[in-house]
């Protein structure tokens, strides 16, 4: 994700979340030239790595919405995505559960609802039935509506796998590059100003999240319309204290799906989110009040959860269209060569395959050839993960690559040769964050203390910069400001 | 390299090198030392302030000089310590599964282990500071790390959560390589850590100090930017009214100290809920037979010499067992162990267990931790059901200062101690 002497393309991406990352793989599989641009210093960095990780089955959308049809498409097409990416996901299948009568006669509605968006294999479970397969849930349940096509998802690892995928098919990505400005000709798009100068391009495809509004506005179009983003907090628990096998939701409200409770594919119970309007720019933060108001919803559904067990707490942004509740896609009337996706908050994750097929078929239907190349390769292939190798293959891999022998977490048991790789691959890590949100070190007991020194070290040998140019997420998130005994810049 | 030996350790710190020393010493023939890190020495190459070796050796030595006089002893009796060698696995029979750059994945089997893995620090997600997620918050023992071994200074203004031995230490150590130390707060209403370190390292060195606070928000992006603290109650509930917000850009955590023990837990031994180590006996060994464990990992201790002297009887009785057993005896355990109870405000007591023959003909040393301070005239009491048995004065008691007794042999006596099973201990407060 470095430098580039190429300034033409014919498909710039701006905004490296999942929705750009899948688009960017689609459009790597045919003879165009593609670049993928995001702000920050790493793909994903914003509402898709942290979010509640449900592939939702989809019979929450109002029947007719973009969401609605999107969403029980995309739920779809992440099988054969998450299998050919290597993509942890599970289709674990979902509850919402119903805490009263009227809540009971709420699931009936959502069932019609999802009938109508076709969500296949709906049922309301009763009481007795829904607690056998969920001891931990609250014993005043009346029942729940059970949603089989559900899952859990890895949402950074989904992010990167496409990007991985995307750039092995030729498509370039570039971190830390920020677009400025658009330049046009007779109302038609051809080309972005960014802080690393211009570059050509004969679409603009708009996936750039809570920014997405400001995107539009450069190009006059909808300038009505502005995202309003939203923050969710989440906690996570120790995973040897207590563990479930279902994502379960309370009934929804005006307000969105609620807290909800569930696993994740790495096995932890994570509970959230909240929703609050917040002021942009900065990143989300998480607040005292916010935790206790996810931990209060949480307990309503499971009563054993227990502050003490919280292992990590965090928050993320959803990029909410305010009173436009529905996703934007759309080649606008007003200018050629753009294609706009906005307010993609939730069931944003779930679609992203789909809201990918509906944009190729946009570009299709614009006279677009997108045929495929012969030798595109559709394959990514997951990096080893140390700790979950059994002992004879453990022995096998630090044979083969002796960097696998030496351990740099010592809580999630992440080796260098795993550093490495994340470094070397082809979206590979630039900051810390990138490299602890691609291996999982540092997310254990010790959070990071033990791996710091270590991994500033690896990072520095392989990226070749010196250790004061390390960053945690970026430029100004330096890690270390200098050597010890040296004076101080006046 | 070998696959079977006497005595394998886990961990060439304070403890590991002296059970290693001691192994050697009592009989074993292979002794075999296995360290994560790329130096021998645990965390004692990094502690370079003095402080160590007034117990073992009447001087007042850098930890580095400690660390040398045991890795110069170690190679004098051949002990063999292979660094950069991170133990992943161990079950209960005692086979140690490690990975090493060089030999790669290998397994080994100790005819006894000794744990000595030390310990970890607390961290942020353990007390749960909400704000933002930025650069610059870290553990007081990583800055240690990064500052005296790496050579990197992670920030230039400093707030210092914990009061803690650590913390003080850094905020000298900061303070000597031209950072300013902003602050250090203690959310608790008395020092956590030595009175000697608060008048050397922040008194010294016109660090203030705020008892009594705590941090609860990180502001800042990408670098931390400030933090926001809050007086607090007895029971940490924050005083509206009390916010300051200091501006810094690093907040170094000193926050308490944990036994590391993933390893202990893979291997079946049972753990101690008020130390968070192993449950040992007075020969340091654990509830699976021929594992004996000892230092930091079986609990806190804030005098390393201490560590060492634990390290020396596990290492002891770790070589008996290994001798024993490769001559086809069966290491022998009392029948009736009599387990160490905390009474009023003791917090830990190490070793839990001890053998009625050990009372009478060995003797023992014993470490215990207050739960809240005493200031004057305190008693410790040693208890046979009813009876008090023993009892020792004190000027003080706190939980800073693990108090250590070296318990001779008959100390401790009342008829039929033998058929006890619980001796409890408490610490009064005379009037």
């Amino acid at each position: 994700m470095g430098n580039l002497t190429e300034k033409k393309f014919d498909f710039i991406i701006a905004g490296a979340g999942i929705i750009g990352v899948i688009i960017a793989r689609e459009l790597s599989k045919t003879k165009n030239r593609i670049l993928l641009i995001d702000k920050e210093a790493d793909i994903g960095m914003g509402a898709s790595s942290a979010n509640s990780a449900i592939i939702h089955a989809g019979y929450d959308p109002i029947p007719g919405s973009l969401k609605a049809e999107l969403n029980v498409r995309g739920n779809k097409l992440w099988e054969e995505t998450a299998s050919e990416l290597e993509i942890p996901f599970k289709r674990t299948g979902s509850y919402v559960v119903a805490m009263g009568g009227t809540e009971f006669t709420m699931l009936e509605e959502l069932y019609r609802r999802g009938i109508t968006n076709s969500v296949p294999g709906l049922r309301i479970l009763s009481r007795d039935e829904f607690l056998t397969r969920e001891p931990l849930i609250n014993h005043l349940a009346r029942g729940a509506l059970y949603a089989p096509t559900a899952g859990v998802i890895d949402p950074f690892t989904a992010v990167v796998a496409a990007a991985e995928n995307a750039v092995t098919n030729s498509a370039v990505i570039l971190t830390g590059t920020e677009l400025k400005g658009l330049n046009l000709q007779d109302s038609k798009i051809t080309g972005i100003k960014t802080n690393r100068g211009d570059f050509y391009t004969r679409w603009l495809i708009n996936s750039a999240g809570v920014q997405a509004d400001s995107i539009m506005h450069m190009a006059g179009v909808r300038p009505e319309f502005s995202i309003k983003p939203r923050r969710g907090e989440y906690l996570i628990f120790d995973a040897s204290r207590i563990s479930l096998n279902n994502v379960l939701f309370p009934v929804p409200t005006d307000k969105g799906k609620g807290t909800l409770v569930s696993t994740t594919v790495h096995g932890n119970v994570m509970i959230g989110p909240n929703s609050m309007e917040i002021d942009w720019p900065g990143s989300p933060d998480t607040t005292s009040e916010g935790l206790a108001e996810v931990l209060k919803n949480a307990t309503r559904l499971v009563p054993s959860l227990k502050t003490s067990d919280v292992i990590a707490e965090f928050a993320g942004i959803r990029a909410s269209g305010g009173d436009h509740r529905d996703f934007i896609i759309e080649i606008p009337q007003v200018i050629k060569g753009m294609i706009n996706l906005a307010g993609i908050d939730s069931p944003g994750f779930a679609s992203a395959p789909a809201i990918a097929e509906r944009v190729m078929e946009f570009l299709i239907e614009a006279g677009e050839d997108l045929e495929l190349r012969k030798d595109y390769n559709p394959r990514r292939v997951a990096p080893p993960c140390f700790h979950k190798l059994s002992h004879r293959e453990k022995a096998e891999l630090v044979r083969k690559n002796p960097a696998y022998g030496r351990i740099v977490c010592r809580c999630e048991e992440v080796t260098e040769g795993e550093v490495i790789e994340a470094i070397k691959s082809p979206a590979g890590a630039r900051t810390y964050d990138g490299i602890k949100r691609r291996t999982w070190l540092g997310t254990g007991r010790c959070q990071g203390s033990f791996d710091y020194p270590r991994v500033i070290e690896i990072m520095s040998r392989e990226l070749g910069i010196p250790v004061t140019e390390i960053t945690k997420k970026g430029a100004g998130s330096e890690l270390v400001l200098r050597h010890t005994k040296e004076k101080e810049a006046v | 390299m070998k696959d079977i030996y006497d005595v394998i350790i886990i961990g060439s710190g304070p403890a590991g090198l002296a059970s290693a020393i001691e192994a050697k010493k009592t009989g074993a023939m292979d002794v075999l030392v296995l360290e994560r890190n790329s130096e021998a020495g645990g965390i004692l190459p990094q502690c370079i302030h003095n402080g160590f070796g007034t117990v073992l050796f009447n001087k007042d030595m850098p930890g580095p000089s400690y660390a040398e006089y045991f890795t110069d002893e170690a190679e004098k009796y051949g002990i063999n310590i292979l660094t950069d060698t991170a133990v992943i696995d161990m079950t209960p029979s005692r086979h140690v599964y490690a990975n090493n750059i060089i030999s790669g994945f290998i397994e080994l089997k100790g005819r006894a282990v000794v744990l000595a893995m030390g310990c970890r620090e607390r961290t942020r997600a353990q007390i749960r500071i909400p704000g933002m997620r930025p650069a610059g918050v870290y553990t007081a023992g990583t800055v240690q790390r990064m500052v005296n071994i790496e050579g990197y200074m992670p920030g230039k203004r400093f707030v210092i959560l914990g009061s803690g031995d650590i913390g003080m230490i850094m905020a000298r150590r900061l303070t000597l390589e031209r950072a300013r130390v902003e602050r250090v707060v203690e959310a608790m209403p008395y020092l956590t850590g030595l009175r000697r370190n608060y008048v050397q390292c922040l008194q010294d060195f016109d660090v203030q100090l705020d008892l009594g606070r705590s941090v609860i928000g990180v502001i800042g992006d990408k670098r931390v930017e400030a933090v926001k603290t809050v007086k607090v109650d007895e029971s940490f509930f924050p005083l509206p009214g009390t916010e300051e917000t200091i501006e810094c850009d690093t907040l170094l955590l000193s926050i308490g100290l944990i036994p590391e023990n993933e390893l202990s837990l893979k291997a079946g031994i049972e753990l101690d809920p008020l130390t968070g180590g192993p449950v040992v006996d007075d020969k340091m060994e654990t509830n699976v037979d021929g594992i004996f464990a000892a230092g930091n990992a079986v609990t806190i201790y804030d005098v390393a010499d201490y560590v060492s002297l634990a390290g020396y009887t596990a290492g002891k009785n770790a070589a008996i067992y290994a001798v024993k057993l490769k001559n086809n005896m069966i290491a022998y355990r009392h029948p009736n162990m009599i387990k160490i109870t905390c009474g009023y405000n003791v917090r830990s007591v190490v070793p839990q267990y001890v053998s009625p023959e050990t009372l009478s003909a060995t003797g023992f040393t014993l470490g215990l931790r207050a739960q809240t301070p005493m200031e004057k005239n305190v008693l410790i009491e040693i208890l046979a059901g009813p009876t008090v048995i023993k009892s020792y004065k004190e000027n003080y008691v706190r939980p800073a200062e693990m108090i250590i007794k070296n318990i001779k042999p008959n100390e401790w006596f009342c008829p039929g101690i033998e058929e006890l099973s619980v001796i409890e201990i408490r610490l009064i407060e005379m009037e």
